[in-house]
């Protein structure tokens, strides 16, 4: 497992101890919605690196009031085919304007890494032998978009009337 | 219709060589059948029972005669000389190989045509009114925002990995031809108290092994509106829709268990915040696809009521074609011609690679060059003068493709059932052909008239049953087919499911069932009174009797 940000592999700094029974007191970690909400005032009073988890189950509405104290959000892909984060993802960055690293955690497939991309995850746990051809592959396979979302890419239709 | 520009084209081009990499990768076996499987499906290319089956999408049915061609050559090159016509309005090819098929997609983009979405839990293509633009009742031309919704939904990076397939149909006409109530999203277009046009959106609609007719859920939405309030129902769905299993994902089962109400509200709720966003269609826009979809250059003709009066009085097979497979046309002078794709050689929606190719002819000659299919799997000339008619019908029937049969008791629905697919439980199409055999005296099919029956060979309804004035539901029963019968169907503006007779009949029997029912409607119909509009009016009993006897 790699984490690939930005098109590149870069170090993960954050242990994920959302599974674990104590919430470690330094350190970097990515820490659950329970866990947020059971320690959140001492969560804050940390000075360490902060991430949260959201399983795919857990809408955005419950971090929203909170989102300026998570460097990173990583969104859960049960398996490749529940969809629900790639709505999470479009309504963190464009209804409650997360700024942060939006990271794609669980069952990752190089073939949705464009779609990913286009809803505004900046970042990738993925397995793969050579994530950067991976990354170089899907962001290149295509190059027309039909709709507006979270990555700001122009749509076909914004180009036309720009044509005109 | 639509034709591609430069960002259209490149991105099927793109698509194309992506598969073709993804494809080469299973063929050399980096990729396993399971790892490949979700790249395929994103492709429209499954792999059924006896070999892998590739939809190509027809978007809205529209079908320009080079792509009729395209599609001849492809059943020819790669297939056994065969395409399947489907209910969703788009093509199928049963038999090919898979080291093929980056090949024929390279050969169909090259006439703007592929297989996005056809397969796999994502927006499908979205179909429509096979009248659209010609129709005498029709309010606006659907086609223009069939085209827009295509263009969003493609590749649309939040909802293609939605809990199941989503399936969406327009109707710019009050006489729904398209089945609106019966989809994931039905749009029908009519005017508000102002009189501005606008769409009832319905939702929840849909058949398989839970049907349900769809819910209003906004009587009028303004057109500018129509890809907003699209995105804040798919991301409901996307977000509510049930995910624990595949039966019970469609919106449909949301929709129904937390009410139309509720599910209102969540949209609503939704598109408040999204309404006056991106998504917003300019008129511009709206117009500019809308210009794709101008008339074509009618000739100043009139209806020529008395020459086509003495040409079907002097020929009774033109006469009874006419009367089943001619719609009128809103410019005078013209007609709309079905073409029957329900002859008794080839299974319903079946076409051989020289019909296609004859038909694409037919259509440049007598139609401007375009075609469409319909949800029913037939064909429609959209644009034929008057005055053509009977040399057109000619031909046709030179081609077998002249059944007189357009809504009549052999103008059958039916899945590709047992004979194909992985998933039946029972063969569709002979019993399919046994009906059109048993009815090929035309005087009694006339007499007849107006009936569908559908056909499916297993509960998930591809053959659409549950609204076939006669559905029939094959089913296996300890190793043997069996057929359910079900009346009263309908997927018209008054849509309605039908109810079962009772217990199923062997194959053997099945066909004297379908007599059973259309001889007990003879006998006790009023004048002029159509098969659903019997059924309607006396309900079960007359005909639970005469299929089972008095209880």
């Amino acid at each position: 497992m790699v984490l690939l940000k930005n098109g590149t592999v870069v170090e993960d700094t954050l242990a994920d101890v959302s599974a674990a029974e104590q919430v470690p007191e330094n350190g970097g970690i990515l820490v659950s919605v329970a866990q947020w909400q059971e320690h959140r005032d001492a969560l804050i009073q940390r000075s360490d690196p902060l991430g949260i988890v959201l399983r795919s189950d857990e809408k955005p509405e419950l971090i929203a009031d909170d989102l300026q104290y998570f460097g990173v959000i990583a969104l859960d892909f049960p398996a490749f085919g529940d969809g629900r984060a790639y709505s999470s993802a479009r309504l963190l960055r464009e209804r409650f304007s997360y700024p942060g690293e939006l990271r794609a955690v669980g069952d990752v497939l190089l073939e949705q890494l464009h779609f990913m991309n286009r809803v505004g995850f900046d970042a990738f746990a993925i397995k793969s032998d050579d994530a950067v051809r991976d990354w170089e592959i899907a962001a290149a396979d295509i190059s027309v978009w039909y709709q507006p979302s979270s990555d700001g890419r122009v749509p076909a239709t914004q180009l036309r009337h720009n044509k005109n | 219709m639509y034709r591609y520009d430069e960002f259209d084209n490149r991105l099927v081009t793109e698509r194309v060589e992506q598969f073709r990499r993804q494809a080469e990768r299973r063929l050399a076996g980096e990729l396993t059948e399971d790892q490949f499987k979700p790249l395929r499906l994103m492709n429209g290319l499954y792999l059924q029972l006896h070999a892998y089956m590739l939809r190509i999408n027809v978007p809205y049915g529209a079908l320009s005669a080079q792509q009729m061609r395209q599609l001849a050559h492809v059943a020819r090159t790669y297939d056994k000389g065969y395409g399947h016509f489907t209910t969703r309005q788009n093509i199928q090819y049963n038999w090919i190989q898979l080291k093929d098929v980056p090949d024929a997609l390279a050969d169909l983009a090259e006439v703007e045509m592929h297989g996005i979405q056809s397969s796999g839990n994502c927006i499908r293509n979205t179909t429509s009114d096979q009248y659209a633009g010609v129709a005498k009742d029709e309010l606006e031309d659907p086609r223009v925002y069939c085209e827009i919704i295509r263009q969003w939904s493609t590749l649309h990076p939040e909802f293609s990995f939605l809990p199941r397939k989503f399936k969406i149909a327009v109707t710019g006409a009050p006489n729904d031809r398209a089945a609106v109530k019966l989809h994931d999203i039905g749009l029908r277009m009519h005017r508000n108290e102002a009189g501005e046009a606008g769409f009832e959106v319905i939702v929840g609609g849909g058949q398989g092994r839970t049907p349900f007719v769809g819910k209003t859920i906004r009587e009028w939405l303004a057109p500018e509106n129509l890809l907003s309030y699209l995105e804040a129902i798919l991301r409901v769905y996307n977000f509510d829709g049930r995910r624990d299993n595949k039966y019970k994902a469609r919106i449909k089962i949301l929709v129904h268990q937390v009410g139309a109400d509720e599910f209102r509200r969540r949209v609503d709720e939704e598109w408040e915040q999204i309404k006056d966003s991106a998504l917003k269609l300019p008129q511009e826009e709206i117009e500019r696809i809308n210009s794709y979809f101008a008339p074509p250059d009618y000739a100043q003709l009139e209806d020529n009521t008395e020459l086509l009066a003495s040409q079907r009085a002097a020929n009774g097979e033109f006469d009874a074609w006419v009367s089943a497979n001619v719609a009128d046309h809103k410019v005078p002078g013209y007609a709309i011609v079905n073409i029957s794709l329900k002859s008794l050689r080839l299974p319903p929606g079946d076409m051989t690679a020289a019909q296609m190719d004859a038909v694409a002819d037919l259509a440049d000659e007598y139609s401007f060059g375009e075609l469409r299919v319909n949800h029913r799997q037939n064909l429609v000339l959209a644009d034929v003068p008057q005055g053509d008619l009977l040399a057109l019908w000619e031909k046709l029937a030179a081609l077998d493709l002249a059944t007189p049969n357009i809504g009549r008791v052999s103008d059958i629905i039916a899945c590709p059932g047992l004979d194909y697919c992985a998933l039946a439980n029972a063969r569709s199409i002979p019993i399919a052909q046994e009906i059109n055999q048993r009815y090929q005296d035309m005087d009694r099919v006339n007499d007849i008239g107006d009936v569908t029956i559908n056909i499916s060979g297993c509960m998930n309804a591809c053959g659409h049953h549950h609204v076939g004035h006669i559905g029939i539901l094959g089913v296996d029963k300890r190793g043997k087919e069996f057929y359910q019968f079900t009346l009263g169907g309908s997927s018209d503006q008054n849509a309605s499911l039908g109810d079962r007779t009772g217990p199923g009949f062997p194959g053997d029997e099945a066909v004297d069932a379908v007599e059973t029912i259309l001889n007990t409607y003879l006998k006790i119909r009023n004048e002029g009174e159509r098969f659903l509009d019997t059924y309607r009016r006396v309900g079960m009993p007359p005909f639970k009797e005469a299929l089972y006897g008095a209880s």
